[in-house]
């Protein structure tokens, strides 16, 4: 079971509160974490990734144990503590203000 | 007795507000979707209670939210607005040529007689629709791949769609505006597309009678006439008598011709309304004076409308898509604006008074009578 921390506003979207858990088939990967979640919630389709190149949304991050893996690539592995579900996997909204 | 619900969408959420018939006393719900973006909200005048809203987010992209109860539950519906074939390009605000890329929904119109047909107007702009209630979206690709189009370029605010008219009597004709394109006309239900801006002048482009180009701000009909459209544009009060074939300016004694909105009379259709702002740069009623300007001969005279509104002081913007008028007798006239407040008429633009003070900027305010 994968934890994921959503930002506010999606958690409200997807109207849940606190993390929300998915299971994951496989490898556990950005993208199997994330195909997972939409398969689960579709009204985050789009709103974390683009429709159609998937690519992570410009003002979004990605954040595990302390470490951000926004620019590494969708399949490569989580770190284990994430897998196990010892750490959760964030999806963070980048910091605006001003 | 009638009611009136008055749906707003701001920068920070969208409110609904409600009134009997009097229209004195209101009810205020919201903000709905808070924190989002809510370009805008409109009902279906076949089903009032079906409701539809654009919210977006610089962060979390489009979500398309309905409603089957008249905003006070809602249900987020498809936000997949995939251009349909090779997307082309446009023309950048620095002349290169720029990928069409979608970025939001500006304008949602239900089909007059289905609450499940529903048309979006998006950056960048192209016309979509939804024939299941929001389930799926297609483009309607007609007019984005119209021969014209890899020369439209953005306005300031984006390449954007913001206003759909249907024509009531004609099956099939409706008219958009693009910013800044112009307004396009089509007569076989947004199949094709041909420009109709014969008339208009832009000193801000090369040719300033270009067939297109022209920075459109907001297009209004009345049900009764629909040959007969006013226009708001960049600078300028246009009017054309031949749906679109042609237009005229009637800005005549407006204080400035420059302005965002354009609303008609829901009885008298030669009845018009805009909000006059100093300039494209100073974007602010001139004179520090919050004045509707109406016309009765359908441009041209011009009356200032002032009881009621803020006459010193005042500094905000009345956007394209927040005015808005209800069909009780005497006509109501609402407007929102970008300082948070909501005004009404319930005496046609005699005298005024808000609804709401201090929303978050105003984006849209739609109107709906209800028996």
């Amino acid at each position: 079971m994968i934890r994921v921390v959503l930002p506010a506003h999606l958690r409200t979207l997807a109207r849940v509160d606190g993390e929300v858990k998915v299971d994951v088939a496989g490898r556990v990967t950005q993208r199997s974490v994330l195909d997972a979640l939409e398969a689960a919630y579709p009204m985050l389709r789009g709103t974390i990734r683009d429709h159609v190149t998937q690519q992570r949304r410009p003002f979004l991050r990605f954040f595990a144990c302390e470490q951000d893996l926004s620019h590494e690539p969708p399949d490569a592995p989580l770190p284990d503590a994430v897998a196990e579900g010892v750490e959760p996997y964030l999806v963070v909204g980048a910091m605006a203000g001003g | 007795m009638s009611r009136v619900r008055v749906l707003v969408g701001t920068r920070k959420g969208a409110f609904v507000l409600t009134s009997d018939g009097k229209r004195d006393r209101w009810d205020v719900s919201g903000p709905h979707f808070g924190g989002w973006e809510i370009y805008h909200l409109k009902g279906s005048a076949a089903d009032p209670d079906r409701l539809y809203a654009s919210q977006s987010s610089g962060w979390f992209g489009q979500v398309i939210q309905r409603s089957n109860d008249g905003g006070k539950t809602w249900e987020s519906k498809d936000n997949k607005f995939t251009y349909d074939g090779p997307t082309g390009t446009h023309l950048w605000y620095d002349g290169t040529p720029h990928p069409w890329g979608f970025a939001r929904v500006w304008h949602l119109e239900p089909a007059l007689r289905d609450p499940d047909t529903v048309y979006a107007g998006v950056e960048d702009a192209a016309l979509f629709r939804t024939t299941d209630g929001g389930q799926s979206w297609q483009e309607l690709p007609g007019l984005r791949t119209h021969t014209s189009a890899s020369s439209w370029q953005p306005g300031a605010g984006g390449m954007c769609l913001h206003t759909i008219l249907l024509d009531p009597s004609r099956a099939g004709r409706m008219f958009v505006a693009i910013s800044a394109a112009g307004a396009f006309r089509s007569d076989d239900a947004g199949t094709t597309w041909r420009p109709v801006n014969r008339g208009l002048k832009s000193e801000g482009i090369p040719d300033p009678t270009a067939e297109v180009g022209h920075c459109v701000h907001r297009i209004a009909m009345h049900r009764s006439r629909p040959d007969v459209l006013f226009m708001q544009k960049h600078w300028d009060v246009m009017r054309s008598d031949d749906a679109g074939e042609s237009w005229r300016e009637v800005s005549g004694n407006l204080p400035s011709d420059f302005g965002f909105p354009i609303d008609v009379h829901a009885h008298e259709p030669e009845t018009i309304y805009v909000v006059p702002i100093k300039s494209d740069s100073e974007h602010y009623p001139p004179d520090g004076k919050l004045r509707v300007y109406r016309s009765r001969t359908g441009g041209h005279e011009w009356e200032a409308l002032t009881k009621g509104l803020p006459q010193s002081h005042c500094y905000v913007n009345v956007l394209r898509d927040a005015m808005s008028i209800d069909t009780l007798d005497p006509c109501g006239v609402y407007f929102g604006t970008t300082g948070g407040q909501v005004y009404a008429s319930a005496d046609g633009g005699d005298s005024w008074a808000p609804i709401v003070r201090d929303l978050p900027a105003v984006v849209s305010v739609e109107v709906q009578t209800l028996p």
